[in-house]
């Protein structure tokens, strides 16, 4: 019990969540780069993702980004893109939006472009444009399958955000990296505890989105 | 701006720790994905087995999934301390659900006419799933197996901040001394690390299905 106990000793005392490198201050930090970059993944795989669904155009490319994407490790992403620009925000955003794109962007074509054939052509049998297929057949269908693959990303980049402290940006990483290396075991646990804390939040908060965006039809259990 | 990328002459002095290097990060991959194989086989004939663990098993996996890499290691450290053990504890770790979800669906997948053919030609269940029933999952296994090698590759590199990273102690390297060819050296090489093995595993299944390769 010792060792928890000093790790359930350094939550309950007040001075580890004050101040610049406080407990609080990490984990705004933490949670701040990871919305942003998620935002920014968002608005740059979804558009291209939907659209090459809709018109079912790009498949190879847009399955086997995730391929590449996952063949590219954080780490080094992050260390390459320190070299190319300042310390701190710009690599830890470089490193995340080039994590969270990949699965993004195959989902979002996967989602749309394998809407049952039967139902699309129901739907333009019955008048609809294009433009109207895509949004009330097309994109309420894929729906689940697009928040899946955000679900994905975010979870890894809550999860690489630890990274970021490497570069110096900070986030719950520093406290990891600190602890590591003065051997302050506790403080290292008690740094990797709130991470996978936040990641296991983010896995099921939006697991719960997830299920709540998936139409009532499509529901398998 | 003015350092270049590749300082060849450091590469050409230091050839024998990159290959050291890239063999260390070669082993750890493999230990990794077949240890999570060798776990993974029973946990997904269990859930064939007894349908109703099926939700808890990948829930606990997926959990494990979602548990930070650095932050695994630092939560072994305790135990484990600086050790290749508690580097291969959280990779072996990470394959998990991406394993046994697709042995899982692969062997889902097999048609029920086959199984029963099997069965009533009066084949042993045991016999049944390693002549029948394993090699139609085989496309599916492999194809979980590649994923899983991929991104623990990647992975490794991260466990250069515990000292057992393979490639990723070249990128810790440059990073510690701000010094750019170990890091571009150690990152090239892990992306070229990862796709020949991805190539590799494909070959393997071509070669362990013949007959898909018939009538196509």
């Amino acid at each position: 019990m010792g060792f928890l106990g000093d790790v359930a000793a350094f939550f309950a005392d007040r001075a580890n969540w004050r101040g610049g490198n406080g407990l609080t201050q990490l984990i705004v930090e933490h949670l701040g780069v990871s919305v942003a970059a998620l935002a920014l993944a968002l608005a740059l795989a979804l558009p291209p993702g939907l659209v090459l669904g809709h018109l079912r155009r790009g498949g190879v490319v847009a399955v086997n980004v995730a391929n590449v994407g996952r063949a590219l490790p954080s780490f080094a992403v992050l260390v390459i893109a320190l070299q190319l620009s300042s310390i701190g925000l710009v690599p830890t955003m470089v490193a995340l939006v080039a994590l969270a794109v990949p699965p993004m962007v195959t989902n979002s074509y996967v989602g749309v472009a394998e809407v049952d054939a039967d139902m699309v052509e129901a739907a333009r049998a019955m008048g609809m444009t294009g433009r109207q297929v895509f949004t009330s057949v097309e994109l309420p269908s894929a729906l689940p399958l697009v928040m899946a693959g955000v679900r994905t990303a975010a979870v890894q980049v809550v999860a690489t955000a630890t990274l970021a402290a490497l570069v110096g940006f900070g986030g719950l990483g520093a406290l990891i990296l600190v602890g590591l290396r003065t051997g302050d075991h506790v403080e290292v646990f008690a740094g990797a505890l709130t991470v996978t804390v936040l990641a296991m939040a983010t896995e099921v908060g939006l697991g719960a989105l997830q299920r709540w965006v998936t139409p009532a039809g499509a529901r398998s259990r | 701006m003015a350092e270049p990328w590749v300082d060849w002459d450091w590469v050409g002095a230091h050839g024998e720790e990159i290959i050291d290097l890239l063999g260390d990060h070669v082993t750890l991959t493999a230990a990794a994905v077949s240890a999570g194989l060798i776990l993974s086989f029973p946990l997904a004939l269990a859930v064939r087995r007894w349908r109703r663990w099926q939700g808890p098993v990948l829930s606990a996996t997926g959990a494990l999934y979602a548990i930070p890499s650095l932050a695994l290691f630092a939560l072994l450290l305790p135990w484990t301390g600086l050790t290749r053990t508690t580097a291969l504890i959280a990779l072996i770790s990470y394959t998990l659900l991406i394993l046994v979800r697709n042995i899982v669906a692969g062997l889902d997948g097999v048609a029920p006419e086959v199984t029963e053919a099997a069965t009533a030609m009066g084949m042993h269940p045991l016999l049944r799933l390693v002549r029948v029933e394993l090699p139609l999952a085989l496309p599916a296994v492999v194809a979980g197996v590649r994923v899983a090698t991929v991104t623990i590759v990647g992975l490794v590199t991260v466990a250069a901040l515990i000292g057992h990273g393979g490639l990723g102690q070249l990128i810790l390297d440059g990073l510690n001394r701000d010094f750019r060819t170990p890091l571009v050296v150690g990152s090239v090489l892990s992306v070229a690390l990862a796709a020949a093995a991805d190539v590799a595993l494909v070959g393997v299944q071509r070669l362990l299905t013949p007959w898909a390769r018939r009538g196509r």
